[in-house]
């Protein structure tokens, strides 16, 4: 039956067929081959956002003064919740790569309890992740938008160590309520059977032009970023003038539509690129229990082999690859 | 499985682990510093670091760079990349890294030149 293969008289070199060039299987390639396409994928996103940001890069919003909430914490710590995240997913990804060392030495228990301490550690950082969507989405200060679509934030200078600090001020704290206040929500009970809005602002640019007039010491504070790095503030008179004017909706917090903190798209690609980060950790956790149970009742104990921890381990150490990156993007840079 | 021997020196041979396992916690300490120190900048932007230099700031260039040392730690030590074959190494590595950096080249190049028609050109946006 030889006479069945053609001599190719590649026969015993390298690509000559029936050894592995690369030393990897095929499922280890493959799945390497895979990671480079889902890196690509998300190069374009971030690439997008670094498209949007140059675009628009002196209203950009600075994500310091975004992301400054941490659980059970009252106060400004911006930063430390995401590099407690950040140190959570490398974290697991050491817990991963233990598990994958202990299956090279076909060591069970170790593998089954390495395991467990990584779908913890994804568990943690899905859980954190959804805490810091649902701050963004509520909000925190409070904003005006204007025809333009432009963001109006609010604020006042107080002195700290003698010196003049820009401090946020929320609309809460200074909007004057009207009790005669006639808008109600559009429901569809209401009016016309087709017709319905969304959830009304706390408050109306009114009462918020009314909050600004009585209190002489709060300013309006623009997107534009001037040459210290700062967002620019305007005067007295200015800032009344513009709310005046300009303004037609408040804003609190942020969806795809409007943010609070600045350009719609900054809120848009945070929800897009975190979100598609968070479904890649949520499928990784999920994986990851599959790869567990199996680990449990031996199914690579009995293939003499935990090969495929190692290929598990690639996808979830990627996911920590990515979020290297999007950390800094999106909150660095 | 007979041979997974693992190269066990980072930095070009300055440190050098016994086992895997040390290894592995060797790396950890290196990113946990690694963030740490972008972290610490973050907060404190240090005054001397926000002169701009080849159209970002220093701090965003320092940000990006680190980045890129802990990706490279995750991938070769994390990953195993610095166990596999040259071959498969390159058709991964170099394959990506050619590909985004255009990418980013082509991108961020039209982003600045839209930021210059709006703010020079007849786009109004301050209404």
């Amino acid at each position: 039956m030889d006479n069945t293969v053609v001599s190719t008289g590649t026969e015993g070199k390298t690509w000559g067929g029936g050894n592995k060039p690369l030393k990897a299987s095929y499922g280890k390639m493959m799945m390497w081959f895979f990671i480079v396409s889902d890196a690509l994928t998300f190069s374009g996103f971030l690439a997008a956002y670094g498209f949007s940001r140059f675009k628009f890069i002196d209203s950009w919003p600075i994500a310091d003064e975004v992301f400054t909430h941490v659980p059970f914490f009252h106060g400004n710590y911006p930063m430390i919740y995401v590099a407690f995240m950040t140190f959570v997913l490398i974290m697991s990804s050491v817990t991963m790569v233990l598990a994958v060392d202990a299956g090279h030495e076909m060591k069970k228990a170790k593998v089954t309890f390495y395991m467990f301490l990584t779908i913890i550690g994804g568990l943690i950082f899905v859980g954190s992740q959804a805490w810091e969507w649902a701050t963004f989405i509520k909000g925190d200060y409070g904003a005006i938008q204007t025809k333009g679509g432009n963001i109006l934030q609010f604020g006042e200078y107080v002195e700290k160590d003698g010196e003049q600090i820009f401090k946020r001020v929320a609309l809460r704290d200074f909007a004057v309520i009207d009790d005669h206040k006639e808008r109600v929500q559009d429901e569809r009970k209401s009016g016309l059977w087709f017709t319905s809005e969304g959830t009304l602002p706390t408050y109306t640019v009114g009462e918020v032009l009314n909050g600004l007039e009585a209190n002489k010491n709060v300013l309006v504070r623009t997107q534009i970023i001037n040459e210290e790095g700062h967002k620019t503030v305007l005067s007295r008179k200015e800032s009344l003038r513009q709310i005046e004017e300009n303004g037609i909706m408040v804003v609190e917090g942020a969806n795809l539509h409007v943010n609070e903190y600045g350009t719609p798209l900054f809120a848009d690609f945070f929800f897009f690129i975190t979100g598609f980060h968070g479904f890649h950790v949520f499928s990784g956790v999920v994986i990851n229990i599959i790869i567990f149970f199996n680990v449990i009742i031996g199914t690579y104990e009995r293939r003499k082999n935990y090969e495929m921890v190692e290929k598990v381990g690639l996808y979830w150490h990627f996911v920590d690859l990515v979020w290297v990156f999007v950390f800094t993007f999106f909150y660095l840079v | 499985m007979a041979d997974h021997a693992h190269k066990l020196e980072i930095l070009r041979g300055l440190i050098k682990f016994k086992s895997n396992t040390q290894k592995i916690w060797g790396v950890l300490i290196l990113l946990t510093i690694v963030t740490a120190v972008e972290v610490i900048l973050g907060i404190y932007k240090p005054d001397a670091l926000m002169a701009p230099f080849l159209g970002m700031k220093i701090l965003n260039w320092i940000f990006i760079i680190l980045t890129i040392v802990k990706a490279y730690y995750i991938t070769w030590d994390f990953m195993h990349m610095r166990d596999e074959t040259k071959s498969l190494r390159r058709m991964v590595v170099w394959t990506a890294v050619f590909l985004i950096c255009y990418l980013i080249f082509i991108l961020l190049l039209e982003g600045g030149y839209v930021f210059d028609v709006y703010k020079e050109g007849f786009v109004k946006t301050d209404f």
